[in-house]
């Protein structure tokens, strides 16, 4: 028999590898924009809108949040399991954390769908 | 089988202070705090992203908050976080891949995260402002 307690961070498979998918993803976007950033003629409003307006740097763009919003939630709710002993004030945490993040993607979604 | 039991001192107290971290738990830690600064600083960055697409107009008022010299400082150390935090990333997916497992590319790879994050940091600050 053995006595294990199931604790800390770390455990769970999916979210492990839901990190690093998302992780690679952002990766590759960086690159993405970085490079569509450094061909930009010049720094005005058109031409920086017109970056987004496009079909498919809006879609990988939104994606790219996505990402980010699902990758900090698993990477948030590990600093708080890491830190937070209190149960009833780590899961407060962990609520708080998931909304604003579900929050985020709403407003991105708006900003990018408002263009 | 004789006592040869090694008595350690239990529990330990960890002397915070004294604690010299080798240079991958450096990376490690730096890894950590950046990944939870720009997760605090992300309504800032949203708001930013906004403000420069919302309309001409709101992309002027975009440009004189990014001008503000407070603003620029609280940018690039945030830019400096997202570049040490995708460098580093990079190197624990690689470490995940059981790439560069071994003590001296551990350490050698955990250095050129942080020159390259600071190099990279510095040439894009220089690029924008
Ligand atoms: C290109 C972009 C990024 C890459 C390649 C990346 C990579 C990674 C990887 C591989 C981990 C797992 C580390 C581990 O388990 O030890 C991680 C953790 C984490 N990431 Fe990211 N990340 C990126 C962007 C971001 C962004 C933008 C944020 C914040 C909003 C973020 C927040 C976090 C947090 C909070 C953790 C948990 C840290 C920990 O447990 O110590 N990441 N990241």
């Amino acid at each position: 028999m053995v006595n294990r307690v199931v604790v800390g961070a770390h455990y769970g498979l999916k979210d492990w590898l839901a990190q690093r998918v998302t992780a690679v993803v952002m990766a590759i976007y960086t690159l993405y924009f970085a490079i569509n950033a450094l061909m930009l003629p010049a720094m005005t409003y058109e031409a920086w809108s017109g970056l987004f307006r496009g079909g498919f740097t809006r879609f990988v763009t939104l994606l790219f949040f996505l990402s980010l919003f699902y990758h900090a939630w698993v990477g948030v709710r590990d600093i708080w399991m890491d830190y937070v002993k209190p149960t009833g004030i780590r899961l407060v945490l962990h609520m708080l954390t998931l909304l604003v993040l579900v929050g985020y993607a709403g407003w991105v979604a708006q900003i990018l769908w408002r263009l | 089988m004789s006592e040869v039991t090694v008595r350690k001192q239990r529990p330990k107290h960890l002397a915070l202070n004294e604690i010299r971290l080798p240079l991958p738990g450096f990376v490690s830690i730096l890894h950590r705090v950046s990944g939870a600064g720009l997760f605090l600083c992300l309504p800032i960055l949203i708001g930013l992203f906004g403000m420069s697409l919302g309309s001409p107009e709101s992309f002027e008022s975009y440009k004189s908050v990014v001008g503000n010299p407070l603003v620029k400082l609280i940018l690039l150390g945030l830019l400096w976080a997202y570049m040490h935090h995708f460098c580093a990333g990079i190197r624990f997916l690689l470490l995940d891949m059981h790439k560069g497992l071994d003590l001296a590319s551990a350490r050698s790879s955990a250095r050129m995260v942080l020159i390259a994050s600071l190099t990279l940091t510095v040439l894009i600050g220089v690029k924008l402002w």
